[in-house]
């Protein structure tokens, strides 16, 4: 047998070391849909609690709107439940050149290719488009999914300081030589819920004659004045050269993603961008629920205002409560504890009252950097959110970490 | 020597460090989770430039670059 008690206790070996060093992750079971209000089994085996869920990427509510279930039924119906088959095989339906060409109108771009999700989207891309005589020059705070495509790619890599333009003016210089210099950024960071600072980055990378890659996928649907994202927020629509985003979040929340942006470099992708020549791209229903939300979205921006005024009431409510929540005005809100343990603690009381929010400590946060990571929703009423603060504050005054500074809570906890 | 080590040594706190950590000649760069494999590239490219010398990709390691000590042992046998 190749798979030997050895090899079986080097494994189980690994999986108690992450255990011991607290880094061991654990699923709760939701058994209800993905909504503000869910019924959620943990730990396993216990009965079902009613929570309210402050920690999805349901931005805009539309995980279970009607309309998109509707659509998805509809879909399913009508275009069956898969392809069995890559798009150039005989995997492409019309309504995958449908909803291609509604987030290019969607996004005002020139073209847009679909990917199975954005993890796939960003893994692709880079080496789609470059070279080994191409340069990546990333924010150090970019998501993993990113990382990972840079990683695949021939192109050499270099990084600049989270969102400092001085920084990333010197890197643009120092690989001024390349044929081709790839500026790459998240529009909105999924950890510290800031907003890259795209007119200042468009300015430098027209002086440097240089790309601009942006992963939109926690701004799709709701940044801006019309949800169309960091690029409308910033007032650069149209001239960003890639946009990746995901149909995981925001726009429904089921799966899929995009790389959207000049033609070429779509065209590119279409060519050479492993994951689209080599999986499948995103089933019919789902294909059909997301034609539904862009049709939602592009009717009204009704859902992205009541978002932002939720995210509103939401920072101002957790900064009077006297807790310390990083700058910003996106609804991706962290509660900065600063203690991984504290987290943990946090995160597990907030549960007892009712409240579903998680905890993130080093490595996926900077050491001394841990935190709630809160999310809020168009699917939020005020009165969950009013609830979900309540249980801040009872939480919070049971550690005695409201209206503490940042050193007052390092002196109690630790780092 | 020592004025290439102050040389390696500023510009690696320059470039990566956003607080107070503190650098010495020995802190190990790399595997110490200070200077990230990726960021790596803009040292070689400093050193190159600086020093008017080419290292090749496959000497340039994690290994080599993980301290102040250990880079400027590298540059010197390009110098020559």
């Amino acid at each position: 047998m190749a798979y030997s008690q050895t090899t079986r206790g080097m494994y189980e070996e690994i999986l108690s070391g992450l255990k011991d060093a607290g880094l061991f992750k654990q699923e709760r079971f939701i058994h209800s849909a993905q909504a503000a209000d869910i019924e959620v089994e943990f730990p396993t085996g216990a009965s079902l609690k009613k929570v309210i869920n402050i920690c999805a990427n349901n931005y805009l509510g539309l995980s279970s709107h009607p309309e998109v279930v509707k659509a998805a039924h509809t879909g399913l119906d009508s275009h069956g439940y898969g392809m069995s088959s890559v798009r150039f095989i005989c995997g492409t339906q019309d309504i995958h050149k449908k909803l291609e060409k509604m987030v290019t109108e969607f996004l005002g771009t020139e073209d847009t290719i679909l990917f199975p999700s954005c993890m796939d989207a960003n893994a692709g891309v880079f080496e789609a488009v470059l070279t080994k005589d191409d340069v990546m020059i990333s924010d150090r705070l970019v998501h993993a999914s990113i990382i990972d495509g840079i990683r695949l790619c021939s192109a050499m890599h270099d990084t600049f300081k989270h969102s400092d333009m001085a920084h990333l003016e010197e890197k643009l210089q120092l690989h001024n030589d390349k044929r081709l210099k790839m500026v790459i950024t998240d529009g909105v960071f999924s950890m510290d819920g800031d907003t890259a600072k795209l007119d200042q980055m468009v300015e430098l990378c027209e002086k440097y004659d240089a790309l601009l890659f942006v992963d939109d996928s926690h701004s799709s649907g709701f940044i801006g004045k019309t949800g169309r994202g960091t690029h409308e927020h910033c007032g650069v629509m149209g001239k960003i050269d890639i946009i990746t985003t995901t149909f995981g979040k925001g726009l429904g929340g089921a799966s899929g993603g995009c790389v959207s942006g000049r033609k070429e470099l779509v065209e590119m992708c279409r060519q050479k961008a492993r994951p689209y020549l080599f999986s499948n791209t995103i089933a019919p229903p789902v294909v059909a629920g997301v034609i539904k939300v862009l049709e939602i979205l592009s009717a009204s921006t009704d859902r992205r205002d009541k978002l932002e005024k939720n995210t509103e009431f939401w920072r101002k409510g957790l900064i009077d409560a006297g807790l310390i929540i990083k700058d910003g005005d996106t609804p991706i809100v962290p509660v900065m504890l600063f203690n991984a343990k504290l987290s943990q603690d946090v995160s597990r009381d907030l549960y007892a009252e009712g409240i579903y929010a998680i905890g993130f400590f080093f490595p996926v946060v900077p050491q001394g950097q841990a935190r709630i990571r809160t999310q809020i929703s168009a699917g939020h009423e005020i009165h969950h959110l009013e609830k979900a603060l309540d249980a801040f504050k009872k939480v919070g005054r049971k550690y005695n970490i409201l209206g503490k500074t940042k050193q007052e809570i390092i002196e109690m906890y630790g780092m | 020597m020592e004025d290439m080590k102050e040389i390696v040594k500023e510009y690696v706190i320059k470039e990566y460090i956003e607080d107070d950590t503190e650098v010495t000649y020995d802190t190990p760069l790399i595997s110490g989770g200070i200077v990230d494999s990726f960021s790596m590239v803009s040292l070689k490219r400093f050193l190159e430039n600086k020093y008017k010398i080419s290292i090749p990709d496959d000497k340039a390691t994690p290994e080599a670059f993980d301290s102040v000590n250990k880079i400027c042992q590298l540059v010197n046998e390009y110098l020559k």
